[in-house]
């Protein structure tokens, strides 16, 4: 379980995140949405340790991420965030191979090996494995970072809008992988996403945030609403319902 | 710098298993897409470092036994000595810029451009304004050596430490900042110049810009513990390092202590600034040229392999540009310049290219 209690931080005097207090299920699809500026990547931020807070607390299993030793958290908690670029010259393989890290320093082990395998082969890179990251396209790349997370292995899986770069065939195909390792690996997975048609398909619960606060959290059922969609963003939308999805339009 | 001995990137992965690779021991794992050719560097940087070796030491050899003319034992000593100043000088600039390159996230910037060797000029230089005397006369060149180190570490870890920050200040912000602070560093070195008395400026002048010609066996031998001590802590950190190279965030998610680990790497570029600078004075733009070399030989991301290759290709080229100078053109002291031209041109270079990136 992930707590978060009264996380608050401010730039100057725009307060970005305002006192959010929420729970981070074990397993399960969890999905953040929210218009821009609503605070949901500072958040997710925030709870990866990448920014300090102003105020509040987080735990990841009890362990203060602040406080505990990094290579502890990094066993239990991992994060994928918009591409930052490395001058270096790494391979997709190696990068993968990054992801143990916390396990291994810098040692692989044989169980390392068998992970990032695994790894690149979840992430159908297994042709592209010595290529230079730099050679790849944005797509190619968002997925090798993705298989460096699933490398980590850890419980909780943090993904900050994960599906920009990518086309329609491979978000939907990210999606799914995220809705597998939820499904066969029992791993609690938290996306930031913007289009809140996959955050509607895949989760289990949606979390909305508008201003720094959490202003809906609950099944797609309950926050894809038209109501609740207009509160959200402050703007209209229609909601469908195609089969057993929930589907907002929002384009006229 | 040809791309021959490399398996072609991209190219589809042999089945067979690697000649020589190790067998996979839980043999779950498909052996067709996984082990085949599992590190296609690892054949190239052996090679890389094997000819950079063969390079260092017959350039070595050259300069301990060209022209010598039979008078061995006046030559050899002399020579060892500046042969060991070159060796240590020339891996503790280049460990410290491939070290400074991670922290800092960039691959153009070295300590040397950022003034960090104006820092121990006038740390030297406070040093002897503070205890009157030459501070060698008092001290001994060892215990001079040792208070000018302290001093300049002790700025350096602050001033530079904040400077880097998070390691999200542009590259030229940086640059910015190391001219600005490298010119106030030479401005406040010359002022304290000023008001020195003579016999103490002289004193001074011939402690701090020594050449590799006279070189001072007690300091040398200070300077190379020193360089095994960074050395030794370098290769010690290198796996965080590798993690580094990543950038601050995913370092961080991966579990490296950013602050603390960013802290030493600094520590450990200051001392080695410390160590070469006082055997020879500033040598500003050496670094970036040694370093670059390594990167584009190597292609790793590797601290291990790519200190070891700049350390090498440093020794190489200084003791290669002392044998010509010294004994076949017969110049003397001329080493820096000819670095500072070179060094200086291939800066250039670097910064337009980055421009236009």
């Amino acid at each position: 379980m992930i707590t978060i209690d009264s996380l608050t931080k401010s730039y100057g005097r725009q307060v970005v995140v305002d006192g959010v207090t929420l729970e981070l299920p074990d397993s399960g699809v969890t999905s953040i949405i929210g218009a821009n500026g609503a605070g949901k990547s500072t958040l997710l931020s925030m709870v990866s340790r990448v920014l300090g807070a102003d105020a509040g607390v987080v735990t990841v299993d009890g362990l203060d991420v602040w406080n505990a030793p990094g290579r502890k958290i990094a066993r239990r908690l991992s994060i994928l965030r918009q591409e930052t670029h490395t001058q270096a010259r790494i391979t997709v393989r190696e990068l993968v191979e990054f992801g143990r890290y916390p396990h291994s320093r810098g040692r692989l082990t044989p169980e390392c090996r068998a992970a990032v395998d695994e790894a690149l082969a979840f992430c159908d890179l297994g042709e592209l494995e010595h290529r230079s990251i730099h050679e790849l396209s944005g797509g190619q790349r968002q997925r090798a970072c993705v298989a460096m997370v699933l490398a980590q292995d850890t419980r909780y899986v943090l993904l900050d809008e994960p599906l920009n770069n990518l086309d329609l065939v491979h978000a939907t195909a990210l999606m799914r992988l995220v809705r597998r390792l939820a499904d066969e690996r029992g791993k609690s997975i938290v996306l930031v996403l913007h289009d809140i048609n996959y955050a509607s398909v895949y989760s289990d619960r949606i979390v909305a945030m508008r201003d720094g606060v959490v202003v809906r959290d609950g099944s797609p059922a309950d926050v894809m609403t038209e109501d609740a969609l207009s509160h959200i963003y402050g703007a209209p939308f229609v909601v469908h319902t195609l089969g057993e999805d929930r589907i907002a339009a929002y384009y006229r | 710098m040809d791309d021959a001995p490399v398996t072609p990137a991209g190219s589809p992965a042999p089945a067979s298993p690697r000649p020589g690779g190790p067998a996979d021991p839980t043999g779950q794992v498909a052996a067709a897409t996984a082990q085949a050719p599992h590190r296609p560097r690892a054949g190239r940087t052996r090679l890389v470092l094997g000819i950079l070796t063969l390079i260092a030491l017959a350039a070595s050899a050259a300069f301990l036994t060209y022209g010598v003319d039979g008078h061995w034992d006046f030559a050899l000593p002399r020579r060892a000595a500046t042969l060991g100043a070159l060796a240590v000088v020339g891996a503790a600039i280049a460990v410290s810029t491939v070290v400074f390159h991670t922290i800092t996230h960039n691959r153009i910037l070295t300590p040397g451009i950022m003034g960090m060797d104006s820092l121990y000029v006038l740390a030297a230089a406070s040093v002897v304004t503070a205890t009157g005397n030459s501070a060698s006369a008092v001290l001994g060149p060892v215990g001079a050596f040792a208070a000018n180190t302290l001093l300049m570490t002790g700025l350096a870890l602050v001033l530079y430490r904040w400077l880097i920050g998070d390691g999200s200040r542009g590259l030229y912000t940086l640059l910015l900042v190391g001219v600005i602070g490298g010119t106030l560093f030479g401005s406040l070195t010359s002022f304290l110049l000023r008001t020195m008395d003579p016999n103490q400026y002289d004193a001074l002048m011939s402690d701090l810009f020594a050449s590799f010609t006279a070189v001072d066996l007690r300091l040398l031998a200070t300077a190379a513990a020193l360089l095994a001590l960074c050395g030794g802590a370098a290769w010690w950190l290198a796996p965080r390092l590798d993690v580094l190279t990543l950038g601050r965030e995913r370092a961080i998610g991966l579990g490296v202590d950013y602050r603390r680990t960013v802290t030493l790497a600094m520590g450990i570029v200051a001392l080695l600034v410390a160590a070469s600078t006082a055997l020879v004075g500033p040598l500003t733009f050496l670094g970036v040229v040694v370093a670059n070399l390594a990167y584009r030989l190597t292609r790793t991301y590797r601290h291990r392999v790519n200190m070891v290759a700049a350390a090498l290709v440093a020794v190489a080229a200084l003791v290669t540009a002392q044998t010509v100078l010294q004994h076949v053109l017969r110049f003397n002291g001329t080493v820096g310049s000819l670095v500072a031209l070179v060094g200086g041109t291939w800066f250039l270079w670097l910064l337009v290219k980055e421009a236009r990136s």
